[in-house]
């Protein structure tokens, strides 16, 4: 086996009568872009509020580096070194970069009544700032800025750099290119690949096939609540993927060689 | 097309400037003093000045609370209520039952910080809206307050009592500034309050809340006990108004409360503090307190009417909040 990081298998959920998750698995292996990818009601959005926190799976087990573990909340998965990249509840739009950044995990100023009043130590957060957005290479000129007056791609950049910043074992991001057009997300592209080569895996669902094709190292198909299938970008044309991810296509039709 | 490093210039000296948003309140209350100072000749003098700024001190440490409030994107109508119910804890538990007026300043400033705590677990533990709550804690104070003093008056006669620490003047140079303990007192807590909300961890988290709570959220910030803590610090602070209303006034007064909710209102919203949450400076709000006294002051030296005066405060709030919904609409494009 491959060195696999984070794993879930049999996961269930049911909203009342519906069943998004139907017995999934899921696997992330040590620095690869995984895309989870599939149709409306597939349950990709259930599977990712799964391996985030934000849901409770009724069953099934999760693994974060082999070990079993239960996310309760967001917050107790961001714990475990797990940060998400939510579509468009990232940032305070109000607030600096470099607040947005160190949002709820300020660096604050040495000494005992600094430490008691929690006072921020605003220097220190605008050099870091600097520092990881430039490590990033994302272009933008002061940290002190309003994140309000960025552009699209440049807020979504903000919250890209936060997760990375701050994630120990896998960044998940949804939807990151959605709301952007072509040069904007071509740069969020080139920013999840360089979040790669610092050596953290990203789990990424998107609708953008051409996106997902040009980025992922395999791409994870959820189908009716299961996984079809786990395919090589590379090998699997994307009509093919397509025609997997509306059922045109069986998962015992796929030649094993196309398979990852 | 403009020269591009010019333009990044001009762009990075306003990023400088503490926040636009109180630019605008500034030039108003520079503007209005310039108009009145040219209408009277008693206007711009600092006798006068010092007048003013303690006829607004009441509402401008009121307004403290409610600023911290409608950072969060709350609102509190209970604020001016709350404080006319501890300066009635405080007065009439001294004057009529005789209890040192040390203790008895302390249970007003429990009461008011426990109307505050009140207000807090209903809107974060009920999940009520601020609106509602504070409505119903607006009249259960004032109901309270009525029951509990016959709507009597309470007049501290006792000169050297601590409920009239903040009536103290200050000279130097020859200047007597009148009540400038109290005046003095304002400043203070201004000062620290702005520190606070631009230079500590809690203090940001209370604009991220009310910028955008499910961010705030999900960065981890505990934006339930942000809020508790926002309305029950928010009481305290009203029971410190209270202590400087009878500082001010020498009494007790249980009508007293009504016209003070509003007053705050307009205080955070002259001062440019968004309602909409998680935008404004509490440096605002004293220069919005400052712009309606400037107002009063200048409109009563020209023999206006006291309605005239009400007028004016009331369309200078619409065209405050006027600018806050426009200015919004640009920001979230």
């Amino acid at each position: 086996m491959e060195n696999i990081i984070f794993e879930a298998r049999g996961l269930v959920k049911r909203y009342g009568q519906v069943t998004a998750l139907d017995g999934t698995d899921f696997s992330l292996r040590a620095g690869e872009i995984l895309a989870v990818i599939g149709d409306n009601g597939a349950g990709k959005s259930s599977l990712i509020k799964a391996l985030s926190g934000a849901t409770i799976p009724d069953s099934g087990d999760i693994f974060l580096d082999g070990k079993p573990v239960k996310f309760r909340s967001p917050i107790d998965a961001r714990h475990h070194g797990i940060e998400t990249v939510y579509q468009d509840l990232a940032v305070a739009p109000a607030m600096t970069i470099a607040e947005n950044l160190f949002l709820g995990r300020e660096i604050l100023r040495p000494g005992l009544l600094a430490k008691l009043f929690r006072v921020i130590d605003h220097k220190k957060m605008l050099e870091e700032a600097t520092q990881h957005m430039q490590g990033l290479k994302i272009g933008i000129r002061s940290m002190s800025q309003a994140v309000e007056t960025l552009s699209g791609g440049q807020r979504q950049g903000v919250a890209v750099a936060r997760s990375a910043a701050f994630a120990q074992h896998v960044v998940i991001m949804d939807e990151p290119t959605a709301a952007l057009g072509v040069k904007e997300g071509n740069m969020v592209l080139d920013l999840i690949r360089r979040v790669r080569e610092n050596g953290l895996p990203v789990i990424i669902i998107s609708h953008n096939m051409p996106h997902v094709f040009e980025i992922a190292d395999r791409i994870h198909i959820q189908r009716l609540g299961k996984r079809a299938a786990v395919v090589d970008p590379k090998k699997l044309s994307m009509s093919d993927t397509v025609a997997i991810m509306t059922g045109a296509m069986r998962t015992e039709d796929i030649p094993t060689e196309m398979l990852a | 097309m403009s020269n591009p490093t010019a333009r990044s210039e001009t762009k990075n000296w306003l990023e400088k400037l503490p926040s636009v948003s109180v630019l605008g309140p500034l030039m108003a209350l520079l503007l209005s003093i310039a108009f009145f100072a040219t209408q009277h000749p008693n206007f711009f003098t600092l006798t006068n000045s010092a007048l003013i700024t303690s006829q607004v001190m009441v509402v401008a440490v009121l307004a403290i609370g409610q600023t911290l409030i409608i950072l969060t994107a709350g609102i509190d109508l209970s604020c001016g209520m709350v404080m006319a119910l501890s300066t009635m804890v405080m007065t009439k538990m001294a004057v009529d039952f005789g209890l040192p007026a040390p203790l008895t300043l302390l249970l007003g400033l429990l009461v008011s910080t426990g109307f505050g705590f009140l207000n807090g677990l209903l809107i974060t533990v009920l999940k009520l809206p601020p609106f509602i709550v504070t409505l119903g804690t607006l009249n259960i104070a004032f109901a309270i307050m009525q029951i509990y003093t016959q709507a009597q008056t309470i007049t501290v006669s006792d000169e050297n009592s601590i409920l009239l620490f903040f009536k103290q003047d200050i000279s130097f140079a020859g200047i007597t500034i009148g009540y400038g303990a109290g005046i003095a007192l304002t400043l203070f807590l201004f000062t620290l309050g702005s520190w606070a909300l631009s230079n500590t961890a809690p203090g940001r988290h209370l604009y991220a809340v009310g910028n955008n709570p499910e961010a705030a959220r999900l960065t981890g910030i505990p934006t339930q006990r942000v809020l508790l803590l926002v309305y029950t610090l928010a009481g305290f602070i009203y029971g410190i108004a209270g202590w400087l209303s009878i500082s001010r006034y020498g009494i007790g007064n249980p009508n007293a409360g009504s016209t003070e909710n509003l007053d705050t209102i307009t205080a955070v919203v002259l001062g440019g503090t968004s309602l909409f949450g998680g935008r404004g400076l509490l440096i605002g709000t004293i220069i919005g307190a400052l712009i309606s006294g400037v107002f009063r002051s200048g409109l009563t030296l020209m023999g206006a009417r006291a309605e005239v005066q009400i007028l004016i405060t009331g369309i200078l709030v619409i065209v405050a909040v006027a600018v806050d919904q426009l200015s919004k609409g640009k920001n979230s494009r």
